[in-house]
């Protein structure tokens, strides 16, 4: 409880200090102690879950499920910290910031933290619904943080599309109170996830299913899924590089563990009715259409980023249809993807950022030869982008192999559609990557600085997942499958 | 449907009120000039105070008065001071937003709150006497609201879409639920408000950047338009 409180009061205490501290290098270094301290506090108390079991209490639930996604969202945050210091001094000399917006910077980027953390480790699914949103307030400032025309017209639709998106959710948050206050003898308590999750079996069935649907389409609207996923290549194009790694490696992530957190609420209020997997069936219709449409918008991109954002909507589409699918093994892989995916791609955007650094453009035409003229961020590049298209022995290649056993074994006839999905994203993204990597190089093109420390060590931690995951590491995700699809997968 | 007169006094008031937000946000879709628009707003803000103060009453629930006090001093007071302040700095008190089709504007709306009838139809009623009409009401303001940010093309109306869109929003807490725990309430109403102050942070910097508050002008993203562009690392 002690340590959880660390976490979440560095952060908070972050947001206010690193607005008071005036000088920009000076708030880079705190900004990294603070990230430093949220991880080190985050894997004390995965240690402490490891050996004595989750607990809840004081608002707070802590279980399987969601303690490797506070390490994960804590190691991130530390990764991206560590290079964003350096990376955001050299935007403020090139004066592309004022140092009052660098300010704003580093105490937003704690906010989001904030509100992350806080998402993740709430009991109440109320608090959840007002830390999601917070954490669209926090970002949206970052996205526009250049003022470019391109970038607040990007903050602008991510603020509306997301305002709106969750909007609903909040609606479906209501109807599920309205269904559950009546359930529990404490009114207060009628939003406490883990109390409401012993009631299930009593909840109203029409009321939970409309619910969901405003509910998938609410924090649908965040995790990208198609048709709601137009904010997503805007905000991440357009925001600084260490916002978009951190918006993709972790907001989706979060909003996506909030579905599945309100489907197994579903799941047991349906049981007995006539359609006990709807909750499934959608996210599996919404995740498909995702990933396919994705899938095909990869060929058609221009700007590196967008780009990879397109591939953060195909791999977030992947993970809904997985958990919606439902099951032991489909749950652990998606849980699994999860984790490998915010590690690859935060760590790709990382080397994006660099990459456009050298070409001066984010434009995929103009952005050739870099093995040639950096080697680490040719590299990098070419690598990350190998273990995000699935490639083995990268840790992608495990949790999508398992997706699509799990697909075998339940819905035998989508397994060709998922295959033609991911072979259409490969070569989406390697017709571009190709010539960004080897092309001829351009003249006057000469290296930067860059810290390729973050982008090695995630790479290196998916490779080793890829070739063996942990005990430990598979304990947990065995366990959270087990709270997730009753089951457990080992 | 419920028979009217087994209500008691309060639960009717409830009912007129809960109608006239309907109405409120009828009015909002179809007017045009902004400071009016404002108006209507926080006549709807109002009417929202006073149906949470009379559940309230109904209910003898003490923290449902905090929220009506809060949404008093936000929806009615202080948002729509903040956008009328606003309004007047970037001199656009005058302006008017061309309607485009406004009856075809009304029939979408009529359309959508018969469709709100529609998806509440299965909700039972449990011991709440008029949840289901309340919970048509508000799903029918949510989407009034949803739909007004979609046809309206200036960014002060699309704004008070959004916030109307909350209003149903709370009016559904309110009216069906006896409102959420206090926490999560304080925490809507926290994120309402930074909502609203970035809202008008972002007044600004779209009327610097294209000179205007026009929706339709910010186009400049898509797929086919990044051949020339300034670099954004």
């Amino acid at each position: 409880m002690i340590l959880l409180l660390v976490i979440l009061g560095s952060a908070l205490l972050g947001i206010v200090i690193l607005a008071l501290i005036k000088q920009p290098g000076v708030a880079g270094w705190v900004n990294l102690l603070l990230s430093g301290l949220q991880l080190a506090a985050a894997a004390a108390l995965a240690y402490d879950v490891l050996q004595h079991g989750g607990f809840h209490g004081y608002s707070f639930n802590i279980d399987a499920f969601n303690i490797y996604l506070v390490v994960l969202t804590t190691f991130v945050g530390m990764t991206t910290s560590i290079f964003s210091r350096p990376y955001m001094m050299q935007v403020l000399q090139e004066r592309r910031v004022t140092s009052r917006r660098l300010r704003l910077y580093h105490s937003m980027f704690q906010g989001f933290q904030f509100t992350m953390l806080l998402a993740l480790t709430t009991d109440n699914l109320g608090v959840l619904w007002v830390a999601v949103e917070g954490a669209t307030l926090a970002t949206v400032l970052l996205v526009s943080l250049y003022r470019t025309p391109e970038s607040v017209e990007a903050a602008w639709k991510y603020f509306i599309l997301c305002g709106v998106g969750i909007a609903l959710a909040l609606f479906g948050t209501v109807l599920v109170y309205f269904t559950t206050q009546h359930l529990v003898s404490n009114p207060d308590e009628g939003l406490t996830w883990s109390v409401l999750l012993q009631h299930t079996a009593e909840m109203n069935p029409t009321v939970m299913s409309l619910a969901f649907v405003f509910l998938l389409v609410g924090y649908g609207t965040k995790v990208g899924l198609v048709p709601m996923h137009f904010w997503l290549p805007d905000a991440h194009s357009e925001g600084p590089t260490p916002v978009s790694a951190v918006l993709s490696g972790l907001l989706l992530n979060v909003a996506l563990y909030a579905l599945v957190r309100f489907k197994m609420l579903v799941d047991g209020a349906l049981e007995e009715s006539l359609h006990p997997d709807l909750a499934g069936w959608l996210m599996m219709g919404f995740g498909l259409l995702s990933f396919s449409v994705a899938a095909l918008s990869l060929h058609r991109q221009r700007d590196i980023k967008r780009m990879f954002s397109y591939s953060s909507i195909e791999h977030m589409g992947l993970m809904t249809f997985a958990f919606g699918i439902g099951g032991s093994l489909a749950t652990f892989a998606a849980l699994l993807h999860m984790l490998v995916h915010s590690l690859t791609k935060s760590a790709i955007f990382v080397t994006v950022g660099h990459a456009s650094h050298i070409a001066g453009t984010q434009a995929i035409e103009h952005i050739r030869g870099l093995i040639r003229t950096q080697p680490s961020v040719g590299w990098g590049l070419l690598l990350g982008v190998a273990a995000i298209s699935g490639f083995p022995p990268f840790g992608i290649f495990t949790s999508e192999f398992l997706v699509l056993s799990a697909t075998m074994d339940s819905w035998p006839w989508l397994t060709g559609i998922l295959l033609g999905g991911l072979v259409i994203a490969f070569a989406g993204l390697f017709r571009h990557l190709h010539p960004m990597v080897y092309g001829a190089v351009p003249e006057h093109q000469s290296t930067v600085p860059a810290n390729m420390m973050p982008v090695t060590l995630h790479l290196l931690l998916v490779l080793w997942l890829g070739l063996a995951i942990p005990a430990f590491l598979s304990g947990w995700l065995n366990e959270a499958t087990l709270l997730i699809s009753g089951e457990g997968l080992l | 449907m419920t028979d009217l007169s087994q209500l008691t006094l309060l639960q009717q008031m409830i009912f007129v009120l809960a109608a006239l937000v309907l109405l409120s946000s009828f009015i909002l879709l179809s007017q045009s000039r902004l400071t009016a628009s404002i108006h209507s707003f926080a006549v709807q803000g109002a009417l929202i105070a006073l149906i949470t103060g009379f559940v309230a009453a109904v209910n003898e629930t003490w923290h449902l008065y905090i929220s009506a006090l809060l949404t008093l001093s936000l929806k009615t007071l202080l948002i729509p001071w903040m956008l009328h302040r606003q309004v007047r700095q970037l001199n656009m008190e005058r302006q008017i937003d061309n309607i485009l089709h406004p009856a075809l504007l009304m029939l979408g709306g009529i359309v959508l709150v018969i469709f709100s009838y529609w998806a509440a139809l299965p909700i039972e009623r449990l011991d709440v006497a008029e949840t289901r009409n309340i919970v048509a009401i508000s799903l029918s303001v949510v989407l009034l609201g949803l739909w007004m940010m979609i046809v309206r093309r200036q960014v002060v109306a699309q704004v008070l879409g959004f916030m109307s869109m909350e209003n149903g929003l709370f009016l559904a807490a309110i009216a069906s639920t006896r409102g959420m725990p206090l926490v999560v309430e304080l925490g809507v109403a926290f994120d309402v408000l930074v909502a609203a102050v970035l809202f008008g942070v972002f007044f600004f910097h779209i009327s610097e950047s294209i000179e205007s508050l026009d929706v339709d002008r910010l186009n400049l993203l898509s797929e086919n338009k990044q051949e020339t562009r300034e670099p954004t690392p």
